[in-house]
């Protein structure tokens, strides 16, 4: 599937990963639905009661800064969510994003152009995004050493690949 | 003739262009010269991991991994939760020695040793010119010895142990340049301070960033560590300080061979995206407010705030320097009633040190309370969580909502000396 349709959830700069998947919860909470219970509970606590698989979050800059953990990243792509776009990220979670296999987009502008529950419809293969209005933006490929591990669906199943081969 | 031999000239700078830390480190493994943004396969000398290992070693077996590429790579330390907290952490910790011993990892240090980070220097793995990373974003702190070091994710560090590789990319360059004399109430602290609230909290996003200046030369590695650690607080890929004698000569008191590291350094004439020039004997004594590191203001501006808990300590600012900081201003004095203190050293090491010193008497006869070397307060886990309402001055590098347990309460962060002032008076306040 190269399409990516879902509302959209809108957040300013700086969205660290304490407020998207808090500290405390790191060593407790462990299993995939209750990792996903969490996000962004110190953000938006009505985050999780509103999405739905495939939608999307548009954030500002330096999206995810902060720790290195990886249950920020992967909480979204366990409830399902179909893409992250911020105007920049940590380089940090942009890495987890790669490796959980969350489509994870670096495109400028967009925060000011779409409001919370819009919907629109990213396609990957075309590079495009299709907003409420009709208009399009379109987005670079990601590096052919990175869109590998996204081919493969995330680092696991990559490093799996290779291992067997 | 002339012109031909100008044009051939040219083209031989063009191939020896100098280089900066970062690209020089990774046209030394590629074994050709690379430009920012190149992307390279690289198998790092270290892989640090922490409580993580558990959670880490289940994806490694998920990607069919079975035994660990090189297992001269790893070195895990055993700092997040310790001692363990719960029965969860408890098994948490179990399989981590399990594993450990199945695997035969020699670079393993359990529950007591210390905040990794720290382990990590006093262990020497901190080799200048060597390329480090670790599944937490503070692996940055050893650049301070000249290490090129920066933090990964969970998964990638499994996939390091399975193949003994990582993709990394070339960052660009940005020169911080610190010249002048500091005030004696401002330390490293608020001088990274300054820095995050000018640059801001992306200012360096995906950058690595050279410390220099003579303010840098003239501090101690303790107070270096201050910069590397919180680089990743202003957005960058890791943090740079060239190598002098105080790393030369730590190196050789801890034991390691001169001859086992070579040194790398930028090129005179390289190219930097950007560079920053600062005054440091223009600036005061500085806090970080609620809730991110660049929302900065002078202390003199938040003295009426009441603090409920003081944490002096952390990878950022527990080192045996902090410590006689803060005990100079302790010495003799009483924290402040509503106040409690905590003691956080970085490690077994800093902990003697400042007891056989008599640091802990000058900090327990005050009112404080000294805590077992680790992470403890600073991610909320387990000592020193927070209820609401209430305020904490730490010596942390985050300030993060909910960062220390609870998203009702707020934290600031400060040096060791203003903490310490805070305590005595139970307000915001340096000395």
């Amino acid at each position: 599937m190269t399409v990516i349709k879902g509302k959209v959830f809108v957040y300013g700069d700086d969205i660290n990963t304490d407020v998207i998947f808090p500290g405390k919860y790191t060593y407790t909470v462990t299993e995939p639905k209750e990792i996903a219970m969490h996000a962004m509970e110190d953000e938006d606590p009505d985050f999780v009661k509103q999405v739905a698989p495939g939608d999307i979050i548009i954030a500002g800059k330096n999206f995810g800064c902060g720790s290195s953990r990886e249950q920020a990243a992967f909480c979204f792509k366990y409830l399902g969510m179909g893409a992250i776009i911020a105007e920049s990220y940590s380089r940090i979670y942009f890495r987890n994003c790669i490796n959980a296999g969350l489509p994870s987009l670096e495109i400028k502008g967009l925060v000011n152009k779409v409001k919370k529950g819009d919907v629109i419809e990213i396609d990957t293969e075309k590079g495009t995004v299709l907003l409420p209005d009709g208009s399009k933006v379109s987005f670079p490929p990601l590096p052919p050493e990175v869109d590998q591990i996204m081919q493969k669906g995330g680092l696991t199943n990559y490093i799996k690949s290779k291992l067997e081969s | 003739m002339e012109k031909s031999l100008q044009f051939l000239l040219l083209l031989k700078r063009g191939a020896l262009m100098g280089q900066t830390f970062a690209e020089k480190i990774f046209s030394k493994r590629a074994g050709k010269n690379v430009v920012p943004g190149t992307i390279l396969n690289i198998k790092p000398d270290h892989v640090l991991t922490h409580d993580n290992s558990a959670a880490i070693f289940s994806t490694f077996s998920k990607m069919g991994g079975k035994k660990f590429a090189d297992i001269s790579q790893p070195v895990i330390v055993l700092d997040h939760i310790v001692p363990a907290a719960n029965e969860k952490a408890a098994t948490n910790h179990q399989t981590v020695r399990k594993l450990v011993d199945e695997q035969g990892i020699k670079n393993f240090f359990d529950g007591g040793r210390g905040i990794c980070h720290q382990v990590f220097v006093e262990e020497g793995f901190a080799l200048p010119g060597s390329l480090v990373v670790g599944s937490d974003s503070h692996t940055v702190t050893y650049g301070a010895l000249g290490v090129f070091s920066t933090g990964i994710g969970r998964s990638e560090a499994a996939g390091i142990w399975a193949t003994g590789e990582i993709w990394l990319k070339v960052p660009e360059s940005m020169k911080i340049v610190l010249n002048g004399k500091a005030k004696s109430n401002v330390t490293s602290k608020d001088v990274l301070l300054f820095i995050a609230g000018k640059i801001k909290a992306d200012g360096a996003l995906y950058k690595s960033i050279e410390f220099s200046g003579s303010y840098v030369d003239d501090i101690a590695l303790a107070d270096r560590m201050v910069f590397t650690n919180m680089a990743v607080e202003i957005g960058a890929k890791n943090g740079y300080i060239a190598p002098d004698k105080k790393v030369f000569d730590y190196l050789e008191k801890i034991g390691v061979d001169k001859n086992s590291y070579s040194a790398v350094y930028p090129d005179p004439d390289a190219e930097y995206a950007e560079t920053i020039e600062i005054d440091v004997s223009t600036i005061e004594p500085l806090v970080a407010c609620p809730h991110s590191v660049d929302n900065v203001k002078n202390v003199s501006e938040l003295e009426d705030i009441k603090v409920s808990q003081v944490v002096i300590g952390t990878c950022t600012n527990g080192r045996i320097e902090d410590f006689r900081a803060a005990a100079k201003v302790l010495k003799g004095k009483k924290i402040a009633k509503d106040t409690r203190l905590l003691i956080l050293p970085a490690s077994s090491e800093v902990y003697l040190q400042a007891m056989e010193e008599g640091l802990f008497r000058i900090f327990i006869e005050a009112g404080g309370m000294i805590l077992n070397p680790g992470c403890g307060p600073c991610l909320g886990a387990h000592e020193g969580v927070m209820a609401p309402e209430e305020v904490t001055v730490s010596t942390a590098n985050r300030n993060f909502k909910g960062r220390m347990g609870c998203n009702q309460a707020d934290i600031y962060l400060a040096s060791p000396i203003t903490a310490a002032a805070t305590a005595i008076k139970g307000k915001i306040a340096t000395i």
